[in-house]
């Protein structure tokens, strides 16, 4: 059994390691495309009704 | 417009109407309230005798008037138009949604009432007494109801970014505002907390400083992920960015609200925790204004003829000052001079009136041409005067009460050789005058605008249909 400060200690480590975890995750190569689509997703309806110009941001 | 669109989806605009013209109309009625009482700290005799025009009765009435009536009408306007837009359907629950309107507006009107006539709970940004309180989570839950109802209904696969934000900032202000509002009732309008002492001045300023940070903060971030692209024409920065952004947000504000409690009965170590959370935040809080600003890369031209996209660019460059003001204010030994005086109210301002307000401002000049079906608001120009008058508005606010804040922090620790005080409090009051009379002319300057603005969206609601053209930049 482990005393109230180390757990803390532990409880710390745990979020810090799920941070890296959602760095990882969302900075993953493999999900370049799926959030590019939602980041262009709010242009959607304008798209419908006229030729949309927006330009892709590629510097990311 | 959509409406003309005949594969769109059936939204309800109506609640998202109304509550964009009552953003407008309690800006107004806000902002002028915080005129007036800075204007009786200049003549104290603009209280006329009178206790419901007092000072202590109408401060809480101006913050409950910007925080509640204009920025959270902001909010729920804001919200319900994106979590429809993004999830492509209409609002979840029916007509629940317009009692979320009818409710919250009546939640402010009992806040008039009550407020001037000096019922109060006393602490700040939960003044209002029990039953008033009762009422504001049954519309908060009403509106989680409504938003998650739509979220779950949605027919996109993925939940866009801002949804998150405003997902964040409606679950949270629940929890916050049935914690910090627990009380033990002795008659209709008066009531006692259940906490005591150091806990219940915990309780208020974790419930204080979360409703700066996930009413005035998550909730406009959700506002700034739909409305700077949208109105840039861009996606956002890095999307994977805002998703570490919104993780690191929330779970780090949390934690910041002992820095309200520094040097006071709250133990040490609260303390220390609250200041080391608040410097930490810094980090997300400029990953949040980065990646808004950098939407522009590549379209910084359109700053040029693009008024409203002023508003929401410079609301984020106040956003960056405030988030860096902030952290460097929660350091104790900064606290120690800061603390109580004018430099915390223009700390506030300059985040409520930079970044809070202007970029409510730009996101409802990019809603009610939408809404009333134009492509344009009635008149560009009274936007960018609008905006040059909120900007120098804020700009002469924020300075004078810096100077002012520094000043008085400075007067009241000086001492003598002998240990005895260099000045009394009245001296230090008297050196503030003058920057109170700026900060009044800046005042005067916003609510200007917002009368100016308040015009401005009558014409466009108005003006025939589609009459109003979207004029076309080369």
């Amino acid at each position: 059994m482990m005393d109230y400060g180390t757990l803390r200690g532990v409880i710390a480590l745990l979020i810090l390691a799920l941070f890296i975890i959602i760095v990882i995750w969302s900075y993953n190569k493999k999900r370049k495309s799926t959030f590019d689509k939602a980041a262009n997703s709010i242009f959607e309806e304008d798209r419908k009704k006229e030729n949309n110009k927006q330009e892709t941001n590629n510097n990311v | 417009m959509t409406q003309n669109d005949s594969s769109a989806v059936d939204y309800n605009y109506d609640v998202v109407r109304q509550f964009t013209v009552m953003t407008v109309i309690w800006g107004i009625v806000g902002t002028l309230l915080g005129v007036i009482i800075a204007a009786q700290l200049i003549w104290p005799a603009l209280n006329f005798d009178t206790p419901w025009l007092t000072y202590s009765r109408l401060r809480p009435l101006h913050t409950n008037a910007v925080i509640f009536a204009f920025g959270t009408s902001a909010l729920f306007a804001t919200s319900y138009y994106v979590v429809q837009r993004t999830c492509k359907t209409s609002l979840f629950g029916g007509s629940l949604a317009a009692f979320t309107f009818w409710g919250w507006q009546l939640v402010i009107v009992l806040a008039i009432i009550t407020l001037p006539l000096g019922y109060t709970s006393s602490k700040e940004y939960a003044e209002l007494e029990w039953p008033i309180d009762i009422l504001i989570a049954v519309v908060w839950v009403s509106y989680i109801i409504v938003f998650f109802g739509t979220l779950i209904k949605r027919k996109t696969s993925h939940i866009y970014v801002a949804n998150w934000f405003f997902g964040g900032f409606i679950l949270t202000v629940a929890v916050l505002h049935i914690g910090n509002s627990m009380v033990i009732p002795v008659s209709m309008l008066k009531s006692y907390s259940i906490y005591s002492g150091a806990i219940d001045a915990m309780m208020q300023w974790w419930y204080g400083h979360n409703a700066v940070g996930f009413l005035l903060t998550a909730g406009f971030l959700g506002m700034m992920y739909y409305f700077v692209p949208k109105q840039a024409e861009r996606p956002i920065y890095s999307y994977r960015l805002s998703i570490v952004h919104f993780w690191a947000l929330v779970s780090l504000y949390i934690w910041a609200g002992p820095h309200h409690l520094h040097y006071t009965a709250l133990p040490d170590w609260a303390q220390s925790v609250g200041m080391v959370m608040s410097i930490v935040l810094f980090l997300p809080s400029w990953g949040g204004m980065i990646n808004g600003i950098m939407t522009l890369s590549g379209a910084w031209h359109k700053l040029r003829y693009d008024p409203i996209l002023r508003f929401l660019i410079v609301s984020l460059s106040f956003y960056g000052m405030s988030t860096f003001e902030g952290p460097m204010m929660a350091i104790k030994s900064v606290n120690a001079l800061s603390h109580y005086t004018d430099w915390t109210i223009g700390h506030v301002h300059s985040g409520a009136l930079g970044w809070v307000a202007m970029i409510s401002i730009g996101a409802m000049y990019h809603l009610i041409p939408v809404l009333f079906n134009q492509g344009r608001m009635y008149s560009i120009k009274l936007i960018n005067v609008h905006f040059w008058m909120h900007t120098a508005g804020v700009v002469l606010y924020i300075v004078a009460m810096w100077i002012s804040g520094v000043m008085q922090g400075l007067m009241w620790r000086a001492v003598n050789t002998d240990g005895t005080l260099t000045y009394s409090f009245v001296e230090s009051l008297t050196a503030s005058y003058p920057f109170y009379i700026i900060r009044f002319l800046g005042g005067v300057l916003v609510v200007a605008g917002f009368i100016l603005m308040a015009y401005n969206m009558f014409k466009t609601i108005y003006a025939e249909d589609n009459s109003l053209k979207r004029v076309e930049q080369a």
